[in-house]
């Protein structure tokens, strides 16, 4: 066997450094060192495996030295890869911002082993290529999420978090139910080998129940549209970092799921399956742009504004070729970026007036004119304006709408992105224009700073990724034609070493 | 045999949606156990029943019973039994810090309070 198990790296490492951050839970200079020593290697890793998959291919592990379709394979391909990498280079500002956000007892008490095994979690469904292995990382990564979202036990948090973990554990149940009917026709689990089933039977008309199964299952993770409900109220009440993490990440998590089986399992009743989604995901950022122009409240417009990003990466799956996959991973990595930055830029906003509505902040922009600044570059950046990061993403993707003919649809995405910019510039008018208000909140310099250099750091990430898109294109093109193209997969897979 | 279990899957999967769909919290944890059990089931039989044929023991065994599906449920039981003890947890712990396990009385955030 070749040695490649480098790939299990970002998955392994998060795990290990979780296990002994278990221990010392009251030695705070000790959890935070390791916490970012940890994220720090598993970054580092993730980075050298994206460089191997750029240079080698797609790579790929069977445990235990199996043949492939029956050993459990792990796989990294260009997507996977690049998503592993977003993740860890976000949280690692996260924890980073979390030293002046979160509270001293939350610190104490396993918030670190949390990020570190949802880190776990979401690399290892990035990076699985066996259906029922991903419904477990799903599992691992929910399981650390329920301790992040509860993790100090106020009111609203209990009445969130009762929310959250009900509407998952529905979700799981169904996940195993829609996992076991897929069994019962292809009699397999390796994703490559049930791609190559269902080519075989041509996809008959059980396999498109299942696809619409599965896209409910995600869907219920992702937050599409009429399953976005449990999201807002639930998001709301974990603290700021908590909260980045999970709307950076979580979502992102049902986004590649749907992607993943979308692109490489029910690609043969497209005209059923991805009119659908496309459907689907035009009523999500319709309800999206409702509730991010509805609310008063900084936390929700943001995290309404997750939602809208989903409708839009969605639809570019939906349209199946090159050009709008390729908009969708770009995207999908842009808004990451960007959805960390702006819940980090709002977390300060917060801090300093003590509120998160709106109507009590204003004129921050006299004290705080670096935040102003920063947020309204952030805030462009998410709607879209040249040269900033989410521009290349919906271009491709509005174009590559074009080309499959869906000609309103695209006209739609594009005009939502107005909405998008008028959610957040509503923030920006109410926060940092306008007269001084009075604020509740005392800004402690020390720890305005700590929250202040990482979310501008991030910032200038989204800013680069935006302008430096020349340099990123040849890994997203990687990336477009494995997903337009799952044969590359299958191969890959399939093909013994 | 395959029928039978159908309509004992349904009748849990039944029972689960009632139970959830219940104001008390205890009601619906014990809601989402059913919901569970039937999942593992439906795995069970989605794999086929063979009635009494062992496991794959030697090459060229006739019949046999699928040993995939069994290691499945080991586990999503595993899994949902973990997440069921943390529920019961949580749910004992708002009812202490909220004084109610009346899912109604739950709704919103603090803010609206």
């Amino acid at each position: 066997m070749r040695m490649n198990n480098f790939l299990l790296l970002p998955i392994i490492i998060p795990f290990f450094f979780g296990m002994i951050l278990m221990f010392g839970q009251k030695n705070l200079k000790y959890q935070r060192l390791f916490a970012l020593l940890g994220i720090g290697l598993a970054l580092i890793s993730a980075i050298s495996l994206l460089i191997k998959v750029k240079n080698d291919g797609i790579q790929k592990v069977t445990f235990g030295n199996w043949p492939v379709p029956y050993g459990i394979t792990m796989v990294s391909d260009m997507v996977s890869a690049l998503l592993v990498t977003t993740t860890l280079l976000i949280t690692l500002f996260v924890v980073w911002y979390g030293f002046g956000s979160i509270t001293k007892e939350r610190e104490r008490f396993f918030y670190y082993p949390g990020i570190m095994f949802i880190l776990t979690g979401v690399n290892g469904a990035f990076t699985t290529g066996d259906i029922f292995n991903l419904f477990v990382f799903f599992e691992v990564l929910l399981m650390a999420s329920y301790l992040l979202i509860v993790l100090g036990g106020e009111k609203g948090q209990l009445k969130g978090s009762i929310k959250y973990i009900l509407i998952n554990v529905i979700s799981s149940a169904l996940f195993v139910i829609t996992v076991a009917f897929l069994y019962s026709v292809v009699g397999t689990l390796n994703m490559a080998d049930i791609a190559v089933k269902i080519a075989d039977i041509n996809q008959p008309g059980i396999v498109t129940v299942i696809a619409v199964l599965f896209l409910m299952v995600f869907g219920l993770k992702a937050a599409i549209f009429p399953l976005y409900f449990w999201l807002p109220t639930s998001y709301a009440a974990a603290p700021i970092p908590v909260l980045t993490l999970f709307g950076a990440l979580l979502t992102k998590v049902g986004i590649y799921a749907i992607t993943r089986t979308y692109t490489l399992f029910f690609v043969h009743d497209l005209s059923y399956t991805h009119d659908l989604l496309m459907a689907l995901a035009i009523a999500t950022i319709i309800a999206g742009c409702i509730g991010a122009l509805a609310y008063h409240d900084v936390k929700l417009i943001i995290i309404y504004n997750i939602v809208i990003a989903v409708g839009v990466i969605l639809f570019g799956v939906s349209q199946m070729n090159e050009i709008s996959l390729k908009g969708a991973m770009f995207y999908l990595i842009h808004d990451m970026l960007i959805k960390a930055a702006l819940f980090m830029l709002i977390g300060i906003v917060i801090y300093i007036t003590g509120t998160s509505d709106l109507r009590k902040m204003g004129g921050l922009m006299h004290k705080y004119p670096a935040l102003g600044w920063c947020y309204l570059i952030a805030a462009f950046g998410l709607a879209g304006i040249p040269p900033l990061s989410g521009f290349v993403g919906k271009l491709l993707i509005v174009q590559g709408g074009f080309e499959a003919g869906s000609k309103w649809s695209s006209i739609f995405i594009l005009a939502s992105s107005l909405l998008v910019l008028l959610s957040v510039i509503r923030i920006f008018l109410y926060a940092f224009w306008g007269e001084e208000k009075e604020t509740t909140g005392t800004v402690d310099k020390k720890v305005y700073n700590t929250l202040f250099v990482p979310t501008v750091l991030l910032v200038l990430i989204t800013v680069a990724y935006g302008v430096g898109s020349e340099w990123i294109t040849p890994f997203m093109d990687d990336a477009a034609k494995l997903l337009s193209d799952p044969s590359i997969y299958i191969d890959a897979v399939m093909k013994g070493d | 045999m395959e029928i039978l279990m159908a309509f004992v899957i349904g009748f849990l999967f039944m029972a689960a949606v009632y139970l959830i769909l219940s104001k008390s919290l205890l009601r619906i944890i014990i809601g989402t156990g059913l919901l569970s059990h039937g999942a593992h089931l439906l795995i069970l039989t989605m794999g086929g029943l063979r009635g009494e044929a062992p496991p794959v023991l030697k090459e060229g065994a006739k019949t046999f019973a699928d040993p995939l599906p069994q290691a499945l449920i080991l586990t999503a039981i595993v899994i949902s039994f973990g997440v069921t003890a943390f529920f019961l947890v949580l749910a004992y712990r708002s009812y202490q810090e909220l004084e109610t396990d009346d899912i109604s009385l739950m709704r919103g955030s603090d803010e609206d309070e």
